[in-house]
């Protein structure tokens, strides 16, 4: 039977990540995303399942205690907002560097600096370009539902662990504060096996011992560490997942993810009302990017247009993905505005004037 | 007598622990690091924990103290051991959690991360070595550095006015409820290496006990940073960071010792 609830995107997310068998979240208070570890304590996870919560002294120490925890082989994940996340940078660096799966939850409000506590996608380039230091790349889903708040949470862990690199949710805060009916997943054991290949839970006899570490002071054997991820960084394009709305005989195509997505989706549905030949693609991993399906819309629609809380920061892959083929526009919102679906609709309607 | 006579069982008095690799160590001579690694995989070994011991390596001299110690090891980034060792612990509770830290890691950029794992009362050891001065990179002016003390970035040496004066972090993380031991000691001497081993194995069997922090802090020298040699470098040790970083139990079993209240 089904188990449905009405639930914040922030509860869904920790309510799922109990139900995944997560072993460890660690994190810090911050607006919009504090409903996440609230939660968690209310639902005493260490009675349901075991799970340990702890509240950090800050979100430098919450990523180096997923760093520490994640090289035991748990499943271990914090969550934060923009600004936190940005303090985090170092700790992902490193753990990116020394390939643990963990997850990592940005709920992202509006920047720079201290910016605003409302939505923003002004994230995008830290999250898929890397972030903190050194060439890495993290595992980056975009939820636009609830539903795919809680969703996402054991996909992220399963990609993680796949490709042992961490995994980002790149939410907002429409997404996580906004409440929707959610499918609860069912509960999930919690893991008691381990890769003792590379975990750290005290070496035994029959093997080496292990070692998490991302240093490498002879430069050779760095450089082969660094191809070696760059290679592991190409194959996660199986991965990829996008979703496609009323493509098949668009002309113009809006590429958005996350709560732009579900804007769009409306635009979509008024301008299809109107006789208008669009369609919508919605990127769901942002890393890796749906490149290889933009190179192919190029060949079928006439223009493209990203849609996203920020610039333009995502458009630069949508124009590196088609490669002139088409024009590409940008339309943005900034600073925590959300733009409605008449905002779209208008800019739709100048950038493509002699389009439709 | 022919050397065959000599190298018997019962003529043996010494013998380096297996948990040590067999490797040539990256400290320079007379540094104490090799010292304190070999104290500490010899409690390891001797108490029987290998197959249950996680070590945090630190970002400083130490960065590679896992190519020394034969456990499993996770390296840091700088300052950030504690949090790292809280992780583990807290998920692996029946586990023999410590890090490995010098002055600058962990009472300079690790301080958030030292004073809140300690009042948290992680059940953790923590060795905490204190060279006063940044050694790997190249022998700049810690947080432990003495008052007047000349190093890279104070060639005038230490002013206490503007740069601010040295502090004994041990002693304030003491005052933490969540600390159970805490203690200092020195590796220059045989005498202060018997006690700073039994501190490490104190601080080991603490663990079991799930009382909070046991930290041991090694006052410990530079010899290449303070621009000394060996000998040298122990005596001006002695003369000058012993008077201002007293050596001896600072709390035991939870309760501050006497004289340091």
């Amino acid at each position: 039977m089904k188990e449905l609830a009405l639930m914040k995107g922030n509860e869904a997310i920790a309510e799922a990540a109990i139900r995944a068998g997560v072993d460890g979240y660690f994190g810090y208070p911050i607006t919009p995303q504090s409903e996440v570890m609230e939660y968690l304590m209310l639902q005493k996870p260490e009675e349901r399942t075991g799970m340990v919560v702890l509240q950090a002294e800050s979100e430098v120490a919450s990523i180096n205690m997923v760093y520490g925890a994640a090289g035991t082989g748990k499943k271990v994940m914090t969550s934060s907002s923009s600004p936190g996340i940005s303090l985090m940078q170092e700790g992902i660096s490193y753990i990116a560097g020394a390939e643990l799966p963990c997850l990592i939850v940005n709920v992202v409000r509006g920047g720079p600096g201290l910016g605003t506590i409302q939505p923003s996608q002004a994230d995008y380039f830290q999250s898929v370009k890397g972030g903190g230091h050194g060439d890495y790349k993290l595992i980056v889903l975009a939820p636009a539902s609830v539903q795919e708040m809680a969703d996402f949470v054991d996909l992220g862990f399963e990609l993680a662990f796949k490709y042992r690199n961490p995994t980002l949710i790149l939410s907002d805060g429409l997404i996580g504060q906004m409440m929707e009916k959610v499918e609860l997943p069912p509960q999930k054991e919690r893991t008691t096996e381990f890769d003792q290949s590379w975990t750290t839970t005290g070496k035994t006899p029959d093997r080496e011992r292990n070692i998490i570490t991302s240093l490498n002071l002879d430069p050779d054997l760095q450089y082969e560490h660094n191809l070696k991820l760059q290679e592991k960084y190409r194959s996660m394009e199986e991965d990829v997942k996008f979703e496609k709305f009323e493509c098949d005989d668009a002309e113009f195509l809006l590429v958005a993810y996350g709560s732009s997505a579900r804007i769009c989706q409306k635009v979509v549905d008024i301008a299809r009302s109107r006789g208008k030949k669009i369609g919508l693609l919605r990127p769901i991993t942002l890393f890796p990017f749906p490149t290889a399906e933009l190179a192919k819309m190029a060949r079928r629609v006439k223009t493209m247009m990203a849609v996203e809380m920020s610039a333009g920061q995502m458009v630069e892959d949508v124009r590196l993905a088609v490669n002139g083929k088409v024009p590409v526009h940008h339309f943005g919102t900034l600073g925590g505005r959300i733009h409605s679906p008449e905002d779209v609709l208008q800019a739709v309607e100048e950038k493509f004037i002699g389009g439709f | 007598m022919d050397i065959k006579e000599i190298i018997r069982e019962e003529n043996k008095v010494y013998s380096r622990t297996p948990l040590m690799v067999d490797t040539t160590l990256s400290y320079c001579p007379g540094c104490g690091h090799g010292t304190i690694h070999r104290l500490i995989m010899e409690v390891v070994e001797e108490m029987g924990i290998q197959s249950d011991t996680i070590g945090v390596a630190p970002v400083g001299c130490a960065v590679i103290a896992y190519d020394f110690m034969d456990v499993d090891f996770t390296q840091a980034a700088h300052g950030r051991a504690p949090a790292l060792a809280t992780g583990i612990k807290r998920l692996w509770p029946e586990k023999y959690v410590f890090t490995y830290q010098g002055d600058g890691d962990l009472a300079a950029i690790g301080t958030a991360e030292t004073i809140h794992a300690c009042n948290r009362g992680e059940n953790i050891s923590i060795f905490f070595v204190n060279n006063g001065i940044y050694g790997m990179t190249g022998g700049q002016m810690a947080p432990t550095t003495l008052d007047g003390m000349k190093s890279s970035t104070s060639p005038y040496g230490r002013n206490s006015e503007t740069m601010g004066p040295p502090y004994k972090i041990t002693e304030m993380v003491a005052q933490l409820p969540g600390t159970y031991y805490v203690a200092r000691h020195s590796v220059h001497k045989p005498g202060s290496v018997r006690k700073a081993k039994k501190a490490i194995r104190q601080a080991f069997e603490n663990q079991k006990l799930n009382k909070g922090v046991s930290l041991i802090e090694f006052v410990s020298n530079c010899n290449s940073g303070w621009k000394m040699t060996p000998n040298d470098a122990n005596k001006w040790m002695e003369e000058n960071m012993f008077s201002f970083y007293p050596m001896g139990d600072i709390k035991v079993e939870g309760k501050l010792v006497e004289s340091k209240k």
